[in-house]
């Protein structure tokens, strides 16, 4: 009988899923918007996407072999960190850029605070907005949908007006619903096609790899404001036109749900939908940036252990405290 | 003979072993702000060693006439008088560098740099000692300034002394001389020389 009787640390439960099943998992949801980004912007949007996964991968695995730890590069956390830079990237950017970006990502942001667990920021976000810092005008130069871009050289400008420059300088969006919906419109590599990126955040959410909440209290969130607030006054915005432009599909769904970077609390993850929402439109109302979906995520990033703490359940058993102090 | 090796010694711990800013981490506010170039970081720097051997001086000279009470407040009319001078003097003579480095030359009176090395420093000790205190940490800060501008202003516009040094294909990362870059740039060079720190340490064990 003593035999049977087993002391370990918790958890006790465990659902049998590991970090690489569920890195699996949201590289497959990713694939119908990957594809595409081939369909509309061609294979120069692969080849984006092969350099940033590739370079991720290896920087992880150099990083891994310098400080003579265990290799990680197997539960292919990299790869979608790679994968999800690149979709934050337009079609037209140049490759040594992506090498750049997928360095800050995987060595700067993650593994110099300790990797996978310890990321503080979601590190595909921190090498965008590394990129976006340095090379504005490279990352924000838009293709026009279904043209033929060079695969390698320099991309000549094809400059094309997105929606989202529309809506801030309070013009009519000259695309229809459906047309932005199915993603042809310019933009960044995964961010175009918000259906196949529903598709993908559906096929998770169904697969249990991520709670609903964030997506969509944030997706909801900025429908609401934007309604409100809108460069031509207030209760004349375009909430729709806001909801399916930019990057807040491939946000809400893919970078928000980062369990690393985002509470894990019930409340906390309502707090995080909303106040990411809140500040998206604050950003594309009021902001220097047309799009605000990705500095929205990695400010809420940062203020995720202050979230956590003001809504940490009740222990079992314990009395609730008084003032709302911790423990 | 004795006495300059200690002087000597002194002068090493002033410039590298208590480097005040990459050892101590005093000053973070002009090392971060003004390293947007190399010649920024080495202009502040050298304007920051001539207030603080100066101050540290007049402070060592002054040591036993400043009540205990009221010595902070000293220090930096002390302070100020060298600030006020080397601001009048870098408007006269440089004045393009004064531009650049504008608010951050009158806020060298309140750099914790120079009260820290006033208060625990020249307070106690003699002149001699005290100027060679003021020397080595202000020549500390200015390599420490020197190293983290050289490296910003490479990656942040791909030039040197406004020399440009890959030619005009080479597409600069701006972030690197925005403030983020600076923070970047100083994690990483503190990083390197704590795993060299700890190497030598091994080593030595």
């Amino acid at each position: 009988m003593e035999n049977k009787l087993q002391v370990s640390t918790s958890p006790h439960i465990w659902g049998g899923i590991s970090v690489a099943k569920v890195m699996q998992y949201v590289i497959l949801a990713l694939m119908p918007a990957a594809i595409m980004s081939v369909y509309y912007f061609g294979f120069r949007s692969l080849l984006v996407m092969l350099v940033a996964v590739g370079s991720s991968v290896l920087f992880e695995y150099l990083w891994c072999k310098l400080t003579k730890r265990e290799n990680t590069i197997g539960d292919y956390s990299a790869a979608v960190t790679g994968l999800i830079l690149a979709m934050n990237l337009p079609p037209t950017i140049p490759y040594y850029m992506v090498v750049v970006g997928s360095f800050v990502a995987i060595v700067v942001a993650k593994e110099f605070f300790g990797g996978l667990g310890h990321n503080f920021i979601n590190p595909a976000l921190a090498g965008r907005a590394f990129l976006m810092a340095s090379w504005l005008s490279e990352m924000t130069k838009w293709a026009q949908p279904r043209t033929r871009l060079p695969l390698f050289g320099k991309v000549d400008t094809i400059s094309q007006v997105t929606p989202l420059a529309q809506l801030k300088a309070g013009e009519a969006v000259d695309i229809s619903y459906l047309e932005m919906f199915f993603g042809n419109v310019g933009g960044c590599i995964g961010e175009t096609c918000a259906a196949a990126l529903l598709i993908g955040g559906l096929f998770l959410i169904y697969k249990r790899i991520i709670t609903p909440i964030i997506p969509f209290t944030y997706i909801a969130t900025v429908g609401l404001m934007s309604y409100i607030f809108s460069p031509s006054g207030f209760f004349k915005g375009d909430p729709w036109a806001n909801i399916l432009s930019g990057g807040l599909f491939l946000a809400a769904f893919f970078m928000a749900t980062d369990y690393v970077t985002s509470p894990s609390t019930f409340k906390g993850q309502f707090i995080m939908g909303i106040f990411m929402g809140v500040i998206t439109v604050i950003i594309r109302v009021y902001g220097g940036y047309p799009e605000g979906a990705s500095y929205a995520v990695m400010l809420m990033n940062i203020l995720t252990p202050l979230v956590e703490k003001a809504t940490m359940p009740r222990i079992y058993g314990t009395k609730k405290q008084a003032g709302g102090k911790a423990q | 003979m004795k006495g300059l090796i200690t002087l000597l010694k002194q002068f090493k711990n002033g410039l590298i072993t208590e480097n005040p800013t990459f050892v101590l981490l005093l000053g973070m506010c002009p090392t971060l702000a003004t390293t947007t170039s190399i010649k920024n970081g080495i202009g502040m720097g050298l304007s920051a060693t001539v207030v603080l051997t100066m101050s540290n001086l007049f402070i060592s000279v002054l040591r036993k006439a400043i009540p205990k009470k009221i010595r902070i407040a000293s220090y930096i009319v002390i302070i100020s008088a060298f600030v006020t001078t080397v601001e009048m003097l870098l408007n006269a003579y440089f004045p393009d560098l004064a531009k650049q480095l504008g608010i951050f030359i009158p806020l060298i009176v309140v750099n914790c740099i120079i009260l820290a090395r006033a208060e625990a420093f020249a307070s106690k000790n003699p002149v001699l000692p005290s100027i060679i205190d003021g020397l080595s940490m202000g020549l500390g800060f200015t390599m420490a300034l020197g190293i983290l501008g050289f490296i910003r202003e490479i990656l942040g516009n791909g030039t040197l002394f406004d020399f440009s040094l890959f030619g005009g294909n080479f597409n600069p990362a701006t972030v690197m001389i925005l403030p983020p870059g600076g923070f970047l740039t100083l994690g990483c060079v503190l990083g390197v020389i704590n795993y060299l720190k700890d190497e030598g340490r091994r080593r030595k064990s």
